[in-house]
């Protein structure tokens, strides 16, 4: 402001050294004095002006409260982007001059782009193992010692007032596939949480499980052998969780009604040879805190489906048969709260049941596994595993295996793991094979599991 | 005699339905933390039942979503949250699957208790992890300023009206009461600190931009390198020597966080190690929003006058 006034005052000077009548001078003097008066009043009722709209900026940025007892700053209407009718398309009564862009908003529309992630998950083995060559991906026959085996875009948002919608989509090393993608409709009456899209099942805990999340490199014999593999029970259909009220503990069931098609690409788990060969979930999940540090989780599942086995390949009308999976499953959480970025422990154990029926008659197997990994400091965590399981097609072979496992986190945002696997295949010779892990995550922060 | 035992028996059931129906006239509040909490309970008296998630003694960005959570979340009439991502890791899920419709993000039951605060260290240019967990959307330890508890309080009395219009009065008048009170209590916290002002001190996480900028502290360093990032020993020795180098005295440690680092740049420095709780319930004596003031200032008053570091 001072300098506009100086300017104006050498002006105003300049002016008076040059008039040559003293009268004149005067009248002039007059004049500019009055000029000068109205262009200081415009000029501090424009400072004023960019002062308010300034305050209001900042308060808006730095999300104070906004200045009491101001007076709102003169809006002017948005400008509406322009461009001209194209040469030789004016006349005849069609537009002319300019034309509204009505995609002017576009930049505006980011807001409600869904939360983005990336996780990606690289995966090496050392060691032999003739039986399976690819170390994690019972039945494929790559023996690929490093993979980036998953890399896991997700797109999370809210749809409407009444759902959300989450994505996830996992790039692997032979495709992409739609792992999840569902919408959640929170808002419906009867307390009733229904989903509706691609989905993995809610058969015991490690089925429903992402693989950036788990504790181990792989996934436990058992779930390979009788639950589908790393693809597990994961397919189209309905899900349906409500909680049972009660005064003692969190009661949760979950139905759920899948098209029919799960498991291993070449060896499925459920396959469907008719439309109306649908297969079923249901999950019981009763949760119960033991103190403010420690907490019990115990679930019971069940899923039935058709295995694509035709009763009889002379007659396919007649459908396939049937494979029913039984799975009980136990967790205890310890984390003190006070320290809890420090040292948790997390147990869990999960039985499964298989009775697959086949042509050679039914096939009873049993799988199961139990794991405890312990934090040991904010970044540091160790953990071991047991396993032991029948196979689906033939209960009498039974594999058993044991892993050891530590983690390392640089920061909440990436992860680097170790694991010695031994196991102990029916057919063929024992395999000790050492497997390692790096994860990163870029994007948006998403939620701990739990 | 028979009128009289049958209405004998009958007492317990009707005074059992009078409460039945006083409680269910209750607001049924559920806040992310204790400091919240706190508040709520100051402008919603007895009107209200309020409860929250996180312990004030644990790290509120690390916070299980357990599902006894959803249970609680399930009846809430309001939730208030502390926003700026601060529940981010946590709260979405819990959220979700709360079958609630009225406290879904956006619903009238969510109130985000940070829309009306001031809040700093927001950050500006190109945002990457590099920097760490850092919140994009500015510093969510916002409550540690009096003033700001003010404004969390309006927002939360205009919320508890929005529900029960007919209490709006009462809300109010315990509003006005509580602003009363804490503009009195917080004279006294500047007058005590006032001698101290402008004294340095070194922070773990950085949870306390805005009781710093209140009440007259200068934080010169962090132990952490990066928000969420563990101390490594080359930025402890650079903090060391830091510390020397201006004559900070005082370490402010949150009631989570291992005390290993903290206690070693204390014996090298001859700084005072204090763990000050960053919200109500970080400490037993921390029962509400002003106990919290009260403790954290007198405790800093006490190690400055110690230590002398305020000369």
């Amino acid at each position: 402001m001072r300098p506009m006034r100086l300017v104006c005052a050498s002006v105003v000077a300049g002016g008076l050294v040059l008039e040559p009548s003293a009268a004149h001078a005067q009248d002039n003097a007059q004049s500019i004095q009055q000029q000068i008066d109205q262009l200081r009043r415009e000029f501090d009722a424009l400072k004023q002006q960019y002062d308010q709209r300034l305050t209001a900026l900042e308060a808006k940025l730095g999300g104070g409260p906004p200045p009491a007892a101001e007076t709102p700053p003169p809006v002017a209407a948005p400008a509406q982007p322009t461009a001209q009718v194209p040469p030789g398309a004016e006349g005849a009564g069609g537009p002319a001059g300019a034309l509204p862009v009505y995609g002017g908003a576009a930049a505006a529309s980011k807001i409600f782009n869904p939360d983005m992630a990336v996780i990606g998950d690289f995966l090496g083995a050392a060691g032999t193992n003739s039986v399976q060559p690819d170390p994690f991906a019972l039945g494929s026959n790559h023996p690929f010692p490093l993979q980036m085996h998953e890399s896991e875009a997700s797109f999370q948002a809210v749809v409407d007032p009444y759902a959300r919608a989450d994505f996830f989509l996992s790039f692997g090393e032979e495709g992409v596939s739609v792992e999840e993608g569902y919408v959640t409709f929170t808002s419906l009456p009867g307390g009733l949480l229904t989903r509706v899209g691609r989905m993995r099942a809610a058969f015991g805990k490690v089925n429903s499980l992402h693989n950036h999340v788990l504790p181990w490199t792989d996934r436990p014999i058992v779930n390979y052998n009788l639950v589908g593999g790393e693809d597990g029970i994961s397919d189209a259909g309905f899900s349906v969780a409500r909680l049972i009220p009660n005064p003692w503990l969190f009661l949760e069931a979950t139905g759920q009604v899948f098209r029919g098609d799960s498991g291993a690409e070449g060896s499925p788990l459920f396959q469907t040879t008719r439309r109306s060969e649908l297969s079923y979930v249901g999950h019981l999940r009763a949760y119960q805190d033991i103190t403010e540090n420690s907490n019990i989780d115990l679930g019971a599942s069940y899923s039935r489906g058709h295995n694509g086995l035709l009763f009889d390949s002379a007659s396919p009308d007649l459908g396939s048969r049937v494979t029913q999976l039984y799975g009980v499953d136990a967790t205890f959480r310890w984390r003190p709260l006070q320290r809890s970025i420090y040292h948790s422990f997390v147990g869990r154990t999960e039985w499964i049941w298989s009775r697959r029926d086949q042509e050679d008659g039914l096939q009873s197997g049993v799988g199961m596994y139990i794991s405890g990994d312990y934090q040991f400091g904010r970044r540091w965590f160790v953990g071991a595993r047991y396993d032991r399981s029948d196979r689906a097609t033939d209960a009498s072979l039974l594999d058993t295996g044991g892993s050891l496992v530590l983690t390392y986190w640089p920061s909440e945002f990436s992860q680097i793991r170790g694991q010695y696997r031994r196991t102990n295949y029916a057919l063929g010779s024992a395999a000790d094979e050492f497997l390692f892990q790096f994860q990163f995550s870029i994007g948006a922060h998403g939620a701990h599991p739990f | 005699m028979k009128i009289a035992i049958r209405l004998a028996a009958l007492a317990p059931a009707i005074v059992f339905a009078a409460t039945a129906a006083f409680a269910q006239g209750k607001l049924n509040v559920v806040a992310t933390t204790e400091d919240l909490a706190s508040i709520g309970r100051e402008v919603g008296g007895d009107r209200i039942s309020i409860e929250a998630i996180a312990r004030g003694y644990q790290d509120p960005h690390f916070v299980e979503a357990k599902p006894s959570f959803i249970l609680k979340l399930m009846k809430a009439e309001v939730l208030i949250v502390v926003g700026k991502e601060l529940e981010i890791g946590w709260l979405p899920p819990l959220i979700q699957q709360s079958r609630n419709s009225k406290i879904q993000v956006g619903a009238d039951g969510y109130l985000d208790a940070s829309l009306s605060a001031r809040i700093l260290e927001i950050p500006t240019g190109q945002i990457t992890r590099a920097m760490g967990d850092v919140h994009p959307l500015g510093n969510p330890h916002y409550w540690l300023d009096p003033e700001n508890g003010k404004r969390i309080a309006k927002d939360i009395a205009d919320k508890f009206s929005q529900f029960r219009p007919n209490d709006r009065a009462y809300f109010e008048q315990r509003l006005a009461d509580f602003t009363t009170r804490l503009d009195a209590a917080e004279k006294g916290w500047l007058a005590k600190m006032a001698p101290y002002k402008g004294t340095k001190v070194a922070t773990y996480h950085r949870s306390f931009p805005n009781f710093a900028e209140r009440f007259g502290l200068d934080i010169m360093g962090y132990v952490e390198p990066r928000p969420g990032i563990p101390p490594s020993p080359q930025h402890t020795l650079d903090l060391i020597n830091e510390m020397k180098r201006q004559n900070v005295k005082i370490v402010l440690v949150e009631p989570y966080f291992d005390l290993k680092t903290p206690n070693a740049i204390g014996r090298d420095t001859g700084a005072i190690v204090l763990v000050m709780p960053p919200s109500v319930g970080g400490v037993k004596e921390v029962t509400d929003y002003f106990k919290l003031f009260d403790y954290d200032i007198n405790l800093l008053v006490d190690a400055i006058r110690k230590t002398g570091a305020g000369k």
